[in-house]
């Protein structure tokens, strides 16, 4: 059957806060942009960040690059590539300016600059005390973000595809990328989107897992589409753990909150992070303050009848301060936990949150592979940024606020960078006539399913296996159980079948076809945290239980075919600062 | 618990129909949205928008019991039962609990929803105190759901001309921000009998905003900036 094509200079997938950031760049460049979404552009997950952009602007007191750089290669127990955080950490300042400009109501200071708060692992003079460098509009950073970068999209006249999901990636026989296909939700039509660059800004995979708090749609779409074409997956054992999700529902509560002051109480009103991190305590790394946690919980220290959560003390704060900085907070804890945070503590447990690997790619957003002994090819006229991309800038464990400057800062990298590559190669490839065949097979196996599993069905037990066997602890035999758990699951994904052949707005088959990326996302990290015998950020080993520098100081690549596992180097050179070298990690 | 939901599929049915549903709940099943996943279970035909269960993506507004919200904060224990679920107002269905918005977001488009100014930006920010900054508070929090606009007769009625409350409340962020230089040609935009004027101060919007936003006031305001400027 013929499918419909169309050509662009580019194409973006994603409108969170990497596409939209990249889409602006690139169509103020006078290019034809297409951006397609699954959702429309608002409501894609950047809106849900609650605390903060880090970039050290020094409103609130003296900061430095320096600073936010030695604090993110910690952060990220080394695993971070020094260039890239170098290049992040510099950038961030012009670009939370730019975003101000654009119109994002920041909170302010009374000398009208911007306020900045507190934030977990964030430090002055290399890890001494405390540091505010959290750029934020009260609890509802993410969303005055998005918000902006949408209206800002809207002056520029960029063309959305709403609700339009990619499905596949298009490569041709040379390995270059040449566009996706994709599906009208509303009409049930399949395109072959032609582009001259691709950038993939899909987002995360949260939904791996069955305590998330992450929306829906985070089903780690460019994860399938690049796993489906050979390309490999970075370092997806890293999936980190927010220390506050509400217990129960799992929805996020801004670490913000410890930042303006709150902090965290065992079932005996003890206030345990002093053990754990005496010197930033509840400001600890994410990874830090969760296995905390979890330890508390799993030595009985755990509040409720149950023993399985942890309180959440902000009512010292006073009315003032809650209703002025963490409004949302207050809305989320009364309808999620039946709490006023105002009066009561918040019930919070351990969630996950954010996945630290993705497509590997450099810090200019070009997609790098291993290829001809060069462990970091570039694959022609393909760029990823933001969650689903690993550049690596977050490592083993990203600190808070971190996550939407990496969006800014590589969502506009990665669209220079395709600026010059079109600016250097005009013209459109062909397309590889077989451009839609592997979509067309996908969707016709589908509608052809016969006594086929449910999509919910899996779906669940991917959550189920993932949360049991690859959580905030990590054990060898359960590990092992669960990888061969999800081969299993794996091979049952693709016999999955949906009763609803309707061609308009058929969202159950949307969800087979999330089911196909889900599944890759979730293969990815349990094969890659069972071969990594080391603890390192927020992976944590029971049966090795230190930082192995000497065996493991480099980057996983996953790779679907063959469901193996290669290695790379990790990048301890920065761009121009000195390399800041291992050493123990203590908060 | 038990609901009826309003079914439309264009592919098949000639016309929409109301089905019941049963389902038994979870203890966990706390929100109208977790229902909905679980009747979604029985049945994977029933189609509607979902992302982020916490009320700030805005994509599952729909009508519940007769009156506009997001069915993911909205608690099924204050539910009458069977639930009556229905698609928003006043839109053009495309399927189920699915509506059309094209109307809606053509309006919010048209009101120049970004910040207007002309000056070069400085090097760094630009200043703002904080008692500019929180005149903003209480318009950027808007979702865009649609719960309002989809609840207001005069949108129903006028699509193609009115604004609708959404709309005007975005208008009035800007025009309420100290760095937005375009005040002037934002009020003469909105100067026109449809556009801003069919606003009859009913305040469903008020009452249907799930993030408690009040549209009506930022309309108030608009029409008080105008009087100021004429007299």
């Amino acid at each position: 059957m013929a499918v419909a094509r169309r050509n662009f200079d580019a194409v973006v997938v994603g409108a969170g806060g990497a596409g939209l950031r990249a889409s602006l760049q690139l169509a103020e460049a006078g290019l034809s942009v297409a951006v397609l979404s699954k959702v429309f552009p608002t409501r894609s997950h950047t809106v849900a960040a609650q605390g903060g952009i880090g970039a050290a602007l020094g409103n609130m007191g003296e900061d430095s690059w320096l600073w936010h750089m030695y604090d993110t290669v910690k952060g990220s127990d080394w695993l971070g590539d020094q260039d890239a955080i170098e290049f992040m950490v510099r950038e961030a300042p012009k670009l939370v300016y730019e975003l101000e400009h654009f119109g994002m109501p920041f909170d302010r200071n009374e000398n009208g600059t911007v306020y900045q708060r507190p934030f977990g692992g964030h430090s002055q003079n290399f890890g001494e005390r405390p540091v505010q460098r959290s750029c934020c509009a009260a609890d509802r950073t993410g969303h005055a973000m998005l918000h902006t970068l949408y209206q800002r999209n809207v002056r520029a006249r960029t063309q959305f595809f709403v609700e339009w999901m990619a499905l596949d990636l298009v490569r041709d026989a040379k390995g270059e990328v040449l566009g996706v296909t994709a599906l009208e939700m509303e009409t049930g039509e399949v395109m072959v989107l032609h582009a001259r660059a691709t950038l993939f800004a899909t987002g995360g995979a949260g939904r791996i897992f069955s305590s998330t708090t992450n929306a829906f749609i985070c089903t780690g779409d460019g994860l399938g589409m690049a796993a489906r074409v050979g390309i490999p997956l970075e370092d997806m054992e890293f999936w980190q753990f927010h220390p506050t999700g509400v217990a129960g529902a799992g929805v996020l509560i801004t670490e913000g909150v410890r930042g303006e002051g709150g902090y965290l109480l065992n079932k005996g009103g003890e206030r345990f992070m002093e053990r754990y991190a005496p010197n930033l305590k509840d400001l600890a790394s994410r990874d830090v303050v969760s296995r905390a946690m979890a330890t508390e919980i799993k030595e009985g220290r755990g509040a409720g009848p149950h023993g399985d959560y942890l309180l959440l003390k902000l009512d010292h704060l006073g009315p003032e301060v809650i209703d002025k900085r963490l409004p949302g907070i207050r809305e989320i804890a009364k309808k999620f936990a039946d709490v006023d945070p105002v009066k009561d503590p918040i019930p919070v447990v351990p969630t996950v949150h954010y996945m630290m690997g993705g497509i590997p790619t450099n810090y200019r957003g070009e997609v790098v592979v291993p290829q001809g002994g060069d462990p970091e090819a570039v694959v022609p006229r393909f760029y990823a940024a933001g969650e689903c991309a690993c550049a690596s800038v977050h490592g083993a464990n990203r600190l808070g606020t971190n996550s939407l400057t990496d969006l800014l800062v590589f969502g506009k990298a990665a669209a220079e960078s395709m600026i010059k590559f079109l600016q250097e190669n005009p013209g459109h490839k062909d397309l590889p006539k077989d451009a839609a065949e592997r979509t067309q097979a996908r969707l016709a196996r589908l509608d052809g399913q016969k006594n086929g599993e449910s999509v919910a069905e899996v779906g669940m037990e991917i959550r189920r296996t993932m949360q049991a066997h690859c959580g905030v602890f990590r054990f060898p035999d359960m590990l092992a159980k669960g990888v061969k758990k999800i081969r299993e699951i794996a091979d049952r994904a693709t016999r999955t079948q949906v009763k609803d052949k309707s061609r308009v707005f058929n969202t159950a088959r949307v969800e087979a076809l999330e089911l196909d990326n889900l599944i890759e996302a979730a293969r990815a990290s349990m094969v890659s945290a069972e071969a990594r015998r080391e603890s390192r950020g927020a992976h944590d080993r029971a049966d090795h239980h230190s930082r192995d520098d000497a065996n493991w100081l480099k980057h996983t690549l996953w790779y679907k075919d063959g469901d193996r596992l290669e290695y790379k180097p990790v990048h301890m050179k920065p761009l121009t600062a000195r390399s800041i070298e291992p050493k123990v990690r203590t908060y | 618990m038990r609901f009826r939901i309003f079914r439309y599929d264009p592919d098949k049915d000639e016309k929409p129909a109301m089905r019941d549903y049963e389902v038994a709940l979870d203890p966990h099943d706390r929100m109208l949205l977790d229902a909905l996943v679980r009747i979604k279970e029985q049945d994977d035909s029933l189609s509607l928008r979902r992302s982020c269960r916490e009320g700030v993506c805005g994509s599952d507004a729909m009508n519940i019991n007769g009156k506009n919200g997001l069915a993911c904060v909205t608690k099924l224990s204050g539910l009458k039962e069977p639930v009556e679920l229905r698609p928003l107002p006043g839109l053009p269905v495309i399927r189920d609990l699915i509506v059309d918005m094209t109307q809606f977001f053509k309006q919010y488009h048209s009101v120049k929803p970004y910040l207007i100014n002309e000056d070069p930006p400085p090097e760094k920010e630009r200043l703002q105190s904080p008692k500019e900054r929180e005149e903003l508070d209480g318009l950027y929090e808007c979702i865009l759901c649609a719960c309002c606009s989809t609840s207001c007769p005069s949108f129903w009625w006028n699509p193609d001309k009115f604004v609708g409350p959404a709309g005007l409340l975005q208008a009035y962020r800007f025009i309420a921000d100290s760095r937005d230089q375009a005040t002037a040609e934002r009020l003469d935009d909105l100067e026109d009998p449809y556009r801003l004027f069919r606003c009859h101060s009913i305040m469903n919007c008020v009452d249907a905003c799930p993030k408690n936003l009040n549209p009506t006031r930022a309309i108030g305001k608009i029409k008080e900036l105008m009087v100021k400027r004429s007299v």
